[in-house]
């Protein structure tokens, strides 16, 4: 499992489209196997893509199992009903991410947390590659966060490139095996937390005093102090 | 069999939103039946059941079969020409308009999109206004709802343009733009018709047909709109799966393999072709296609598959017993249909626009 990290704006969900090919590059090309991402057909690259969206929210009353047949659509024709090979695929994907019991309510009636697991779901649905989660963890408390991240780490064992862009990377060090750092649309640094996110880096890219602190995990998180100049910015001006 | 049904919790699904389908049309059928029959056998001259089926047997069987002894010539006028053409052109009228609401919401992601709302029903009344003033509905009736579907279209074009960006629609450029474009294009038409009120037989037919209405409709009127009404619904059925992704928002539709682009140009073609057959033959009646696919959304869920068929039986029923209403309310005069369906469709508007400006959706 691979981590896109960054501060807002670096270019991380910018990325994720490129390569699911929901958009068009500017300059170059995006290449899948060699291929320019954008030269395949749509459901050609949807079969092989699954992009897992920031935003949850969905405000129509479709259920989850509704939800989770859209994702067989690039594999069915357009006369073809339901195949037994797509309702393996979306009832094994409701099991892996444990969302069965959940399969005849609507949508719009879930947790946070329960909807990004159905959507996660969904992408497994699709059966593909690469799955790409933009932000998975950013509405979610810590418990549903975790709980996300752990069943994206399972989907990567299993055998999925699994890529997650987020800014937290406290959060994803101990589940990912390789980060990309990203800065004003550059990748800085690319490896394990080791050599990527050491202090040094962290103050040049999030401008932000980093501390490292060992954990049992053997993984270390970050404790980040707020640089005194603009501390004392914030000081000069009246908020209140 | 059973024991590979009951391990599967997907098969469940599907059995238990079955039987609700199945519930759903065992009321719907009957309904759709009784209001066609109640709207050929109601009205302001009484004729009696046995007559009406005399009618329906005389026209329908084969010649030996019948004799057409009992059946007086005004008998025969008041059913096979006024009536029956009447209820079938309400019908197909309602079920097009329906069905034009529900490719209209899954296009705008929105329930309040509907014909009237965004343009569409304008765009209509334009083109054809366009086919009486340049002759070509003299030359072809044909033509009225060929520009009636081109006026619909262009009319689409430019209020998706001006409301969405980024595949992303706000209510409120909907709203605007929906409005500021059927204000436009309904100005130009009266501009057109005043152009042409020297012209006096000319301007009489525009303004008959834009007054629209069922009332005096004909086996002509079944011809113009049936059709279409059917290749419309047909094509929508092509597109249930592209409108389900396309509701959950175009990135999504896209990142699942939709080509959104096409299906988009497919949706909004289908949908003027629904509009400009309905507005052709009966001018615009609003909120038919708002009230109806809510009401059966709220019914059987927002899968299209299911809710477009369903929405445009009920909706042709639903404008069939509008307008028994309308000409049996108060006679031997006639309310206008628009009045009726605007009563039931106007506050559920303001309900759901209500609703949608304190941030929760359908």
């Amino acid at each position: 499992m691979t981590a896109l990290i960054g501060p807002n704006g670096s270019g991380k969900s910018t990325l994720l489209r490129l390569f699911a090919g929901l958009w068009r590059p500017d300059n170059g090309e995006m290449l899948l196997d060699g291929n320019p991402v954008h030269s395949l057909a749509r459901k050609e690259i949807a079969r092989r893509v699954a992009f897992v969206p920031q935003e949850t929210q969905i405000d129509f009353a479709f259920t989850v199992g509704e939800i989770l047949a859209m994702g067989r659509y690039a594999h069915r024709g357009r006369f073809s009903p339901q195949s037994q090979v797509d309702h393996h695929a979306i009832n094994s994907a409701a099991e892996y991410c444990d969302v069965t019991h959940l399969i005849n309510r609507a949508i719009n009636t879930l947790s946070g947390g329960e909807r990004q697991r159905v959507l996660i779901a969904r992408s497994l649905v699709v059966e593909p590659e690469f799955i790409l989660l933009d932000e998975p963890t950013a509405n979610l408390d810590i418990h549903h966060a975790l709980d996300v991240l752990q069943l994206c780490e399972s989907l990567s064992r299993k055998g999925k490139t699994v890529i997650v862009a987020t800014h937290d990377f406290n959060l994803v060090t101990r589940y990912v095996t390789r980060l990309i750092l990203l800065q004003a649309g550059l990748v800085i640094a690319e490896g394990p937390q080791q050599e990527v996110l050491g202090p040094q880096t962290i103050q040049e890219v999030f401008h932000v005093e980093a501390e490292m602190v060992p954990t049992k995990t053997g993984h270390p998180v970050y404790v980040f102090h707020q640089r005194t100049g603009f501390q004392g910015s914030v000081q000069g001006t009246r908020l209140d | 069999m059973s024991a590979v049904a009951q391990s599967n919790p997907l098969a469940d699904i599907s059995s238990t939103s079955r039987l609700r389908l199945s519930i759903f049309y065992g009321f719907l059928l009957p309904v759709v039946f009784l209001s066609l029959l109640a709207g050929v056998a109601i009205g302001s001259t009484h004729i009696s059941w046995s007559t009406i089926l005399r009618v329906a047997e005389f026209k329908l069987l084969p010649q030996a079969w019948t004799s057409s002894v009992h059946i007086t010539n005004a008998d025969e006028v008041i059913v096979w020409l006024i009536r029956v053409p009447r209820v079938i052109v309400a019908f197909f009228v309602g079920a097009g308009l329906a069905a034009a609401g529900v490719l209209l919401q899954a296009l705008f992601r929105n329930p309040l999109a509907e014909p009237g709302l965004v343009g569409a029903g304008e765009g209509a009344v334009l083109g054809g206004v366009i086919s009486f003033v340049t002759g070509w509905s003299a030359t072809s009736v044909l033509s009225l709802p060929l520009m009636a579907m081109v006026g619909a279209l262009l009319a689409l074009f430019i209020v998706y343009a001006m409301s969405t960006r980024g595949g992303v629609t706000p209510v409120a450029t909907l709203l605007l733009a929906g409005v500021a474009t059927s204000a436009l294009l309904s100005a130009v038409a009266s501009l057109l018709l005043s152009v042409n009120i020297v012209n006096w037989q000319i301007a009489q037919e525009i303004v008959f047909w834009m007054m629209g209405g069922l009332d005096a409709r004909t086996w002509t009127h079944v011809w113009l709109c049936a059709p279409f009404v059917v290749l419309g619904i047909a094509a929508s059925l092509l597109q249930t799966r592209d409108l389900d992704l396309l509701q959950l928002g175009e990135e999504t539709a896209a990142s699942f393999g939709v080509d959104v682009e096409s299906s988009k140009r497919m949706l909004t073609l289908t949908a003027a072709i629904l509009t400009g057959a309905a507005v052709a033959v009966a001018g615009l009646i609003g909120f038919v296609g708002l009230l109806v696919p809510h009401a059966v959304r709220l019914i059987l869920g927002p899968s299209n598959r299911t809710l477009l068929p369903a929405s445009a039986l009920t909706g042709g029923a639903f404008l069939v017993l509008c307008d028994l209403l309308a000409r049996t309310i108060h006679p031997p005069t006639e309310i206008r249909l628009g009045i009726v369906t605007a009563l039931c469709g106007g506050p559920l508007f303001i309900y759901l626009l209500l609703r949608q400006y304190r941030g929760v959706a359908n």
